[in-house]
Order: C-alpha cells, then sequence, then structure tokens
C-alpha cells in the first residue's frame, strides 16, 4: 500500500498463558498419561515452534475414558435439570475469566488471529454454555414430549478450525440435557480442550461428566466404534464422516455429523456493494478460510461483476497477514502443513484448469504455514476449484445472469451448508432462500453465529443441527412406553 | 466556476434526473457499515504509529469556537493556540485551521496573519440554514471579504428532505461561487439526515455541485460525526475519485473529544480512502477539545509520563 501510517507491532503478550511441557489425557476428573505412553507434539503454526507434548490415547485409553463416563452418567443424568445447569453457568463464568487466556491459547496452537479468538471465538464459546445452561431445566417444554430422557454417553470428535467452539457446541448441549462426554479433540489442535478439563475442575464438575482423550485419526476411530458410546456427533471432513456412519450403521448408535461445505455467496446487482465487499472477505478469508461454512464460492450478477471485483480486489489489498498474536492481523497461519499442502495444490490444480489467479502483494512470514488470499475469476461450474472444497484462503468468482441461474448454480454442489445473498430487495431475498438447499442462508451478512440458531447441513454436509431448540434434540430422547434407554 | 466532470454532466439538468441518479447509487446496509467501523475501531496503533498519527491529527484539526458568547478575546487566544498548540514543545505542528462565525473571521485572520493556519468560517445561515438564498450568499460573501480562506456551509436539510434535490444542489452551487477561492466544505447534518442512503445521496449531491470538502455536521444536534457516518462519506468522495478524477476531502465534525477516537477515524481514512487523503488538506477534524487530550497524549509518548490538565493551555 506504501501508506505513511504503518501500523507498529501491537502484539497481545503471551504471558497471560502457562503452557505445560507436556499434558495427559483427563479422565474420570484426573490427568493421566496414555497406556502405551506414547506422546506427540503440538506446534504454532506461525512459527512451527512446539508447544507441548500430548499424550496419544490408545483404545485401551477411550476404554478407560468411556467406562468413567457411563460410571458418571447414572448420577449426572439423575441431577435436576436446575442443578447442572448451575455447573453449565460456572463453566460458562470462568470461561468469560479466562477468555484472554484462552484466546492467546487457541492463536498459538491455531494459528488464527488473536482479533478472531478475543471477539469472536471466545465469546459464542461463554455464550453457548450460557445458553444451553437455561435450557437445562426447562427440557420438558422443549417439544420433545414431557420428561424426555438423555441417550447416555456422547463421544464427540471435533476439528481444529475452531478447537474450543466446537468443544462448546458439542459439551454444552450434551451436558445441559444429562449426557456424559468422551471427546477427542483434533491433533493438531489439542490444547484448548484440555484447558477447558482444568475449567472443569475448577468449576467443581463431578468426575468422569467430562473426558478428554488427545489422539490422532485412530483415537477418534476407536471413539466412533466403542461399543459403550450411545451417540456420535463429529465435525470435520466428508470422507472421515462417511466413514463414520458406515461403521456405526447396524447399532443402535446416534449419530450427527457436521461436515464440509462450498457455500455459494450470491451477490446480486441492487446489493449494498460496500457492505457486500465486506461479506465476501468475512465470507472467504474469516480463519484462513478454514470454515466449513465459508462462502467458497462468489456467485456475482455478470451486470456488476467489474464493480465488485475492483471493489473486491482494492479491499483484499488491505488486508493484513501475518503474526497471528498482533492485533492488527486480519489473516494468520494455516493450521498445518498438511493443509497447506492441500490447499497449495488445489490452487495449482484451478491455474492448470484455465482459472484466472489473482492475489495482492503481500509478504508472508519465513517460517510457518502460509498462504496469500488468493482468488479466482473466470471460474465455471466444471472447474475443480469450484466443486471441491478447498478449505483456505481461496475465492472462485462465477457470474450469473438471473435469480434462477444463481440459485441452480448455487444448488449445483454435493454439499448443502451454506449460502449467502446479498440485495436491497427484501422480497428477493425471501424468494431466493427459500429455493437454495443450505442449512444456513445469510442474507446481507455472512459467517454470523448465534448459539440460538441451528446450524447444519444437506447433502453430503450432513445432518442433524447443533444450536438454539433443535440442537438438544440430538442429545435427547422422546419419552416412550418403553421407558429409559 | 469549475464544471462538473463530464460523465455527469446531465446528472443535475433537472430535478428528476438528479433524484433517478441519486436514487440509483447503491444502498448501505445500516448493519454491515456499522459492523465494519466498529472492527476497524479495534486495530491498536502503538508506539511510532500512534506518534505519527498524533501529530498529524493535531495538524488536521479546525480548532473551533461556535458560541453566541465568542468574543475577539477568546478568538485571538483560540488564533494563539493553533500556531502553537504545546508552548513548551515547538516541535508540535500547528492546527489545519481556525474555525469561527462570519463576524469574528477579521479577528481571526489579523491574529493568524502570516502563519500557515488557515481561517475557516461559518456561512449560509449556520447552523439550521433557515433564511433565504440572499441572505445566505450574503453571508458567505461577507466571510470571503473578512478574508476568510474556508467557507463551511449548510444544506438546505429541509428541502434535501422533502426531496428537492435540486435546490440543494443549485444553493450549493450558489454558494461555491460566492465562495470564490474560498474551498467550500458542505455541511450535511448526517444526524438530521438519519439515514445511510441519505448520507451517501448527500454526499454525491454535494460532490457533483463542487464541494471541495464534505463535512458531518455542525456539531450542534444530537448524533455528530460518527465512525459509520465518516466512513461511508470516506467511501463516497473514494467512489468520486475513481469516476472523476477530483479529489473531495472530509471532515467528521462534533463529538471527538479523545486521541483514540481521533486515531480511529485516521484508521478509516488509511483503509478506506487510502493514504491519499492523510493530509490535512483532504481530512479535517472540526473540533475543539480534541487537541488538549492529542497534546497529553503527546507529551506521554515524548516524556513517558502522563502530565494532566494544568500542563496544557486552557483556551
Amino acid at each position: 500500500m506504501g501508506s505513511p501510517f504503518e501500523y507498529a507491532p501491537a502484539p497481545e503478550s503471551r504471558a497471560v498463558v502457562d503452557i505445560a511441557p507436556a499434558y495427559g489425557l483427563f479422565i474420570d476428573g484426573e490427568f493421566t498419561e496414555a497406556a502405551g505412553g506414547k506422546v506427540f507434539k503440538t506446534v504454532s503454526p506461525a512459527t512451527e515452534e512446539v508447544l507441548s507434548e500430548v499424550a496419544h490415547g490408545s483404545a485401551e485409553d477411550v476404554d478407560r475414558a468411556v467406562g468413567a463416563a457411563r460410571k458418571a452418567f447414572e448420577k449426572w443424568s439423575a441431577l435436576p435439570g436446575a442443578e447442572r445447569a448451575k455447573y453449565l453457568f460456572r463453566i460458562a463464568r470462568i470461561i468469560q475469566e479466562r477468555s484472554r487466556e484462552l484466546a492467546v491459547l487457541e492463536t498459538l496452537d491455531n494459528g488464527k488471529p488473536i482479533r478472531e479468538t478475543r471477539d469472536t471465538d471466545l465469546p459464542l464459546v461463554a455464550a453457548h454454555f450460557f445458553y444451553y445452561a437455561g435450557w437445562a431445566d426447562k427440557l420438558d417444554h422443549a417439544g420433545f414430549g414431557a420428561d424426555p430422557r438423555p441417550l447416555g454417553v456422547a463421544g464427540q470428535v471435533i476439528p481444529w478450525n475452531f478447537p474450543l467452539l466446537m468443544l462448546a457446541w458439542k459439551i454444552a448441549p450434551a451436558l445441559a440435557t444429562g449426557n456424559t462426554v468422551v471427546l477427542k479433540p483434533a491433533e493438531t489442535t489439542p490444547l484448548s480442550a484440555l484447558f477447558f478439563a482444568d475449567i472443569c475442575r475448577q468449576a467443581g464438575l463431578p468426575k468422569g461428566v467430562v473426558n478428554i482423550v488427545t489422539g490422532d485419526g485412530s483415537t477418534g476411530a476407536a471413539l466412533v466404534s466403542h461399543p459403550g458410546i450411545d451417540k456420535v456427533a463429529f465435525t470435520g471432513s466428508t470422507a472421515v464422516g462417511k466413514a463414520i456412519a458406515r461403521g456405526i450403521a447396524g447399532t443402535d448408535k446416534r449419530v450427527t455429523l457436521e461436515l464440509g461445505g462450498k457455500g455459494a455467496n450470491i451477490v446480486f446487482d441492487d446489493a449494498p456493494v460496500d457492505q457486500a465487499v465486506e461479506g465476501i472477505v468475512t465470507g472467504i478469508f474469516f480463519n484462513q478460510g478454514q470454515v466449513c461454512c465459508a462462502g467458497s464460492r462468489l456467485l456475482v450478477q455478470e451486470s456488476v461483476h467489474e464493480e465488485v471485483l475492483d471493489s473486491l480486489k482494492r479491499r483484499l489489498s488491505t488486508l493484513r497477514v501475518g503474526d497471528p498474536l498482533d492485533k492488527n492481523t486480519d489473516l494468520g497461519a494455516i493450521n498445518s502443513a498438511e493443509q497447506l499442502a492441500r490447499i497449495t495444490a488445489l490452487a495449482e490444480t484451478g491455474e492448470a484448469e484455465g482459472a484466472e489467479r489473482w492475489s495482492p502483494e503481500c509478504e508472508l512470514p519465513s517460517s510457518g504455514y502460509w498462504f496469500a488470499p488468493t482468488l479466482f475469476t473466470n471460474v465455471t461450474q466444471a472447474h475443480t476449484i469450484a466443486r471441491d472444497e478447498i478449505f483456505g484462503p481461496v475465492l472462485s468468482v462465477l457470474t450469473f445472469r438471473t435469480p434462477e441461474e444463481a440459485v441452480a448454480k448455487a444448488n449445483n454442489t454435493q454439499y448443502g451448508l451454506s449460502a449467502g445473498i446479498w440485495t436491497e430487495k427484501g422480497s428477493r431475498i425471501l424468494a431466493v432462500a427459500s429455493r437454495l438447499r443450505a442449512g444456513v442462508v445469510w442474507a446481507n451478512t455472512f459467517n454470523k453465529f448465534d448459539p440460538t440458531s441451528p446450524f447444519g447441513g444437506y447433502k453430503e454436509s450432513g445432518y442433524g443441527r447443533e444450536g438454539g431448540r433443535h440442537g438438544l434434540e440430538a442429545y435427547l430422547a422422546p419419552s416412550s412406553p418403553e421407558g429409559e434407554h | 466556476m469549475p464544471t462538473i466532470t463530464p460523465a455527469f454532466a446531465d446528472v443535475a439538468a433537472s430535478d428528476g434526473a438528479l433524484r433517478r441518479f441519486l436514487h440509483g447509487l447503491p444502498g448501505v446496509d445500516a448493519v454491515g457499515l456499522e459492523a465494519r467501523a466498529a472492527s476497524l475501531g479495534t486495530r491498536s496503533i502503538k508506539t511510532t504509529a500512534k506518534a505519527y498519527a498524533i501529530d498529524l491529527a493535531i495538524s488536521m484539526i479546525d480548532l473551533t469556537t461556535l458560541e453566541g458568547a465568542d468574543t475577539p478575546g477568546k478568538v485571538r487566544a483560540l488564533a494563539a493556540k493553533a500556531q502553537h498548540p504545546d508552548p513548551t514543545d515547538r516541535t508540535t505542528p500547528a492546527t489545519a485551521a481556525v474555525c469561527v462565525y462570519p463576524d469574528m473571521a477579521p479577528t481571526a485572520v489579523a491574529a493568524l496573519a502570516g502563519s500557515t493556519v488557515k481561517v475557516a468560517s461559518v456561512a449560509t445561515a449556520f447552523p439550521a440554514g433557515r433564511a433565504s438564498l440572499a441572505v445566505k450568499l450574503a453571508d458567505t460573501r461577507d466571510a470571503v471579504a473578512a478574508g476568510a480562506d474556508e467557507i463551511d456551509m449548510v444544506i438546505d436539510r429541509g428541502a434535501f428532505l422533502a426531496g428537492h434535490y435540486l435546490k440543494v444542489y443549485e444553493e450549493i452551487r450558489a454558494v461555491k461561487e460566492a465562495a470564490g477561492a474560498a474551498r467550500l466544505k458542505v455541511i450535511f447534518e448526517t444526524g438530521e439526515l438519519s439515514t445511510y442512503d441519505n448520507i451517501r445521496r448527500a454526499s454525491w449531491l454535494g460532490m457533483l455541485a463542487g464541494a471541495d470538502f464534505i463535512k458531518t455536521s455542525t456539531g450542534k444536534v444530537g448524533v455528530n460525526a460518527t465512525p459509520a457516518n465518516t466512513l461511508l462519506m470516506l467511501e463516497a468522495v473514494r467512489d468520486f475519485r475513481a469516476q472523476t478524477g477530483v479529489q473531495v476531502g472530509v471532515k467528521p465534525a462534533g463529538g471527538i473529544r479523545t486521541s483514540k477516537d481521533a486515531v480511529k477515524f485516521l484508521v478509516l481514512v488509511n483503509e478506506t480512502a487510502g493514504a491519499d487523503w492523510l493530509d490535512s488538506h483532504w481530512f479535517r477534524f472540526g473540533a475543539s477539545s480534541l487537541l488538549n487530550d492529542l497534546l497529553m497524549q503527546r507529551q506521554k509518548l515524548s516524556t513517558g509520563r502522563y502530565s494532566g490538565p494544568d500542563y496544557v493551555t486552557v483556551d
């Protein structure tokens, strides 16, 4: 940009968080080593610095954790809802009190900017616990029959893109409804879940109600296939989701899957252009585009294509890429070398298939995993980058002529998680939204989350809903003559 | 008299044409605009960047007194302060201008003779603007004759809200002509226009009519400059220059009292209109108490200690 107004570095202090050199598994209220003594390292994606060594849970550890959760279930589910709510309220307040620490921790382990962990992740995490705490004593009135029952032990596997927020989405409704949980955080981002374990102890949560087993895909597989769990909740890739669905077929486990997406962000010619450009940026560059509901396909009406693209390029050249702990950073690091390789390969495919690649001038740090914000023009529905989920800061720009064409193109995907509509015309918002096969449709905004709002997908984006009253259903069995589960 | 760029030559051919043009501008989503302004408000400006921003902000102030109780003494004190804001530190930049009522313009001109500080005079029956065009033009000529370098006019909000855009346009053109060589700042009183769509339309209307600056407010109503309305006006000048090649300045006025706020506005300028506007020729703050807060922050940066209100001058 060459502005004389150069922002000096404004790093958030790391001193607020104390990361131990090693962490065990959190089972039955205690931190313990993995049965085989195996460990793995977790690194800061921004610098590749090793942050800590974490226990690698085996099938044996999973079994122990499920046993602890089963034992705890009896008393926990028998507590009056109002008593369970007290624990959840306490957890929510502790999260608020420790939010600076947790935000810094999450930024270190995940690579996302402190601006996002501080202003988005942590407030939403606390809000989720507050929200479901409020439901705990009102389940009779949630619309699932009188006296709905918890399922039992929930096995939950979460991704690395919003480590603590996905934990909250999973644990808060499970606990509010009287279930106990075994949660497996992602291999590259285990730390915030382990800090959450400490918060559970701080809140005096009974032993075994929440168990955290760290590890890799094999640990997750051991958890979801364990015969002692009653419910599987998974957020992650479509491939793994399909494997889980196959694995539990024939069992009586309940399952919710929140998988990939290829969200269409539709900009009509009567859109509020400046705000639409902000929404496009938020849609694909929030969390480096590592968001399952990202607006990774921009569908822009041909009559305003040039104007929108010019504005978008100008805006992208103001994005600040770099140290995630700097309070002025807009775009942080990619979470892992593996993910960076995938993004790089897909972007190369885009070029090879003839799409036009553009990135603003930006200097990337020399160590760590980085990818410049990128957009592709001249993209059609036939391009790989318009069909496959990239899960990175890469936007594919397509055009359309009429609302019919916009809807057809938006729906022409194997996924169905999110979509955005930009127009000043309210009637058009309603007409288009009702025809989009997407679990979440945003109008004149994008990537806005709230615990009261259900979230989930159609098609290969998964099934089940998390959040809101709907989110309770995944953890409740309606009362029935057969009685308890 | 400068004519508007050929691209928009026919825009003001009739009331209908002007209305169609203004109503054809892209709408503004209020939630999105305010979210963007708030997000830019979280930028953390420290050390060297803060020092740069504080000096820049001081140099952009139109140091203002617009009271019924204004006296020549008060205006002279303000003029002295504008030239040397911090008597203990002569490296402190002067403010951009002193802004007064027309009858105080001669006093300000005399007090600022030989300095870099401009004299800005409000005119056109400021702040309400409820007078005949003849009176408004006389008011303007009076200020120019007194030596004002800049004229801060108010638009006829009543006419604007009634949809009489051509009337507003022609009035601005007439005042521009009466102002002659003086730079013309056009005040919309954004708090009275109420909607962001109106602020965008007024911005374009003002620029088409020849405004050198577009300015938010008089400082005399409940809602004055806000980050969101200033951001919107910065988008307007950015887009206007892209389409016409003509650069127009922006002046938020009223309600900006702290250094922290001023720095946030400069971030808006930097990341919206761009570096070309980071200059007192193109961006101003209409403010009075802001200056002392900037001076205290400046002293803190150079000495490492907070001083206090007794270490800056009261005017």
